[in-house]
């Protein structure tokens, strides 16, 4: 008796072995010249514009859209096992999801109300 | 106590098959999409130059079809470039990061029923899970990763940019994607792939999940980062996106990814909704359709027509603006969803309750229209007549304004220019009397 898992553990490996083998193969079989402007970052031929050393910055929009998505990823998280167990709730089992999707549309509408939603 | 039911009953021969059978089968599942990948890559070419008016790749190999195995070929010669301010580690890891999942998220996906491989009885699938859907959903997920980490890694402007946004995308469409699937497991009571396509065999669920089968594709497109949602390589914005410091094999990883992505995604269309591996109408009239290898044919038909729709968008659309997109994603998709997944429950639930279909059906989206669409309606009426107060009022402010720059008096009168009067004056006008000074 195998786990069922084991299938995806196994195309796991070999995806992983294959992607590794390519990036580490890569260096050997391409050619090597150096030249220093090649090493800058890209910025459409011009000089570059000196960054800062370190981890970048970046706008606090993205975070916020994240913390968004882990609130709806929670919600769609508890609706399936209530998609598949539905016909054994039955009536009671549809009055709590519809209260259960009622709150979270209320905080959907907080959310965009405060113009958590908006993006210029 | 409920008595909740076990999915793991009707998942047939996925336990016993012996350890040569499923590497024979994982072996076959990363040919497959390594091939798909290929074959998609000058399919989506040559399509897209038809509906340019153009002939697309013709020079390799019988009408073009082996360019894309040139392409790769040619990528394994490229030089490498590794910028200079790249995090190395974190730049290394991130296409191997992004094109693993891609692979392992097929893992699920059944592609026939069960035939017999070498005297053993097993079904054409790698194996199956009672949470099946749930592996491709967490492996989109990982997939990420590898986009926020290459963007970040690569110590450059734009690629940063690229990964954040495709990050911001890939989440909020995700959302959209997972709220799609509710339905459909709500009407197989089953999260196992095998198990939903099974549930299929009277009617596909396309049918009477038509909302979410639609949301499903406008979510997948934005999820897989293709046109017109390829806001992460915007060219006229972003250069490449992401990928912009990559080169060579490393470059290629990402694109391997994004064309297995694209066949997930067709292939989990055609699982849930398209009836999976079952033959369409006129052919499954025909008794031995849906038995042996056949299955494989249909499904692999599916795919490609999914993939012809992603081309099919490609070709037709232009990219969608930044906030545009993000609007659509968070505030059309979702809500709709939410609404809808209300009322097919409903009426599920209700049917399954005795009641008649008639009444099953108009009771709930009665409540629907009454206490979601009408107060929606209300809400955005309101919004664009105060919006349109609004704007008049600012555009009646700006009118009573005086102006802020200097405007000259009716009554003005140019004083004349003294300076340059005298100046005219004192400067030797040259003559041309005589020529003594020019000859000098």
């Amino acid at each position: 008796m195998l786990s069922p898992y084991l299938p995806i553990l196994l195309l796991f490996a070999l995806a992983l072995a294959f992607a590794t083998f390519s990036v580490v193969i890569a260096p050997f079989v391409g050619p090597r010249r150096y030249n220093k402007a090649k090493l800058d970052f890209y910025e459409c031929g011009i000089e570059p514009t000196p960054q800062p050393l370190g981890p970048h910055r970046f706008p606090v929009k993205y975070f916020l859209t994240a913390m968004l998505f882990i609130v709806f990823d929670i919600e769609i998280i508890f609706l399936y096992p209530y998609a598949v167990a539905n016909k054994a709730l039955g009536l009671f089992g549809l009055v709590e999801i519809v209260l259960f999707i009622v709150t979270v549309f209320v905080a959907y509408a907080y959310v965009w109300r405060r113009g958590g939603l908006d993006w210029d | 106590m409920i008595a909740l039911p076990t999915s793991t009953q009707n998942l047939p021969g996925f336990g016993d098959q012996p350890v040569w059978l499923v590497l024979i089968k994982v072996v076959a599942v990363f040919a497959f999409l390594v091939v798909m990948t290929l074959f998609s890559i000058v399919f989506e070419r040559k399509v897209v130059g038809r509906m340019q008016n153009r002939i697309g790749p013709n020079r390799v190999g019988p009408w073009g079809t082996l360019q894309s195995l040139a392409d790769g070929i040619k990528l394994a010669f490229k030089e490498e470039i590794i910028p200079a301010l790249a995090d190395k580690p974190v730049y290394f890891l991130a296409p191997i990061l992004s094109a693993t999942p891609a692979f392992v998220a097929f893992s699920v996906i059944p592609f026939g029923p069960q035939v017999s491989m070498f005297g053993h009885k097993t079904p054409l699938q790698l194996t199956d899970l009672p949470v099946g859907v749930l592996v491709v959903f967490a492996c989109s997920a990982l997939g990420v990763y590898g986009i926020v980490l290459s963007g970040w890694a690569s110590g450059s402007t734009y690629p940063l940019l690229g990964g954040l946004r495709s990050a911001a995308q890939m989440i909020s469409y995700e959302v959209a994607m997972g709220l799609s699937m509710v339905a459909v497991f709500l009407f197989s009571n089953t999260m196992s792939t095998s198990g939903i396509v099974y549930e299929q065999r009277h009617i596909w669920h396309v049918v009477p999940l038509f909302v979410s089968f639609c949301i499903y594709a406008i979510a997948v497109v934005g999820e897989t980062n293709r046109a017109p949602f390829d806001l992460p390589e915007a060219e006229s914005e972003l250069v490449g996106g992401f990928h912009t410091e990559y080169s060579s094999f490393k470059f290629a990883m990402f694109f391997l990814a994004e064309y297995i992505n694209m066949v997930t995604v067709s292939a989990l269309a055609t699982t849930l909704f398209l009836g999976g591996w079952r033959a369409p109408w006129p052919l499954s009239l025909w008794h031995s359709a849906n038995a042996g290898w056949w299955p494989m044919l249909w499904f692999t038909g599916k795919v490609i027509v999914g993939i012809f729709v992603f081309v099919w968008l490609r070709g037709t659309l232009p990219r969608l603006r930044y906030d545009q997109f993000m609007h659509l994603g968070w505030k059309v998709l979702i809500p709709i969803n939410l609404v809808w997944i209300m009322a097919v429950t409903a009426i599920h639930v209700l049917r399954d309750r005795g009641w008649e279909a008639w009444k099953a059906t108009t009771v709930p989206l009665a409540l629907v229209l009454l206490l979601v669409v009408v107060p929606a309606l209300m809400m955005w009426e309101g919004a664009t007549s105060r919006r349109a107060a609004d704007r008049a009022a600012d555009d009646e402010h700006e009118a009573r304004l005086t102006p802020t720059f200097p405007t000259p008096p009716m009554d003005l009168v140019v004083p004349s220019p003294k300076r340059l009067a005298t100046a005219s004056v004192r400067r030797p006008t040259p003559e041309l009397t005589d020529g003594d000074d020019a000859d000098g």
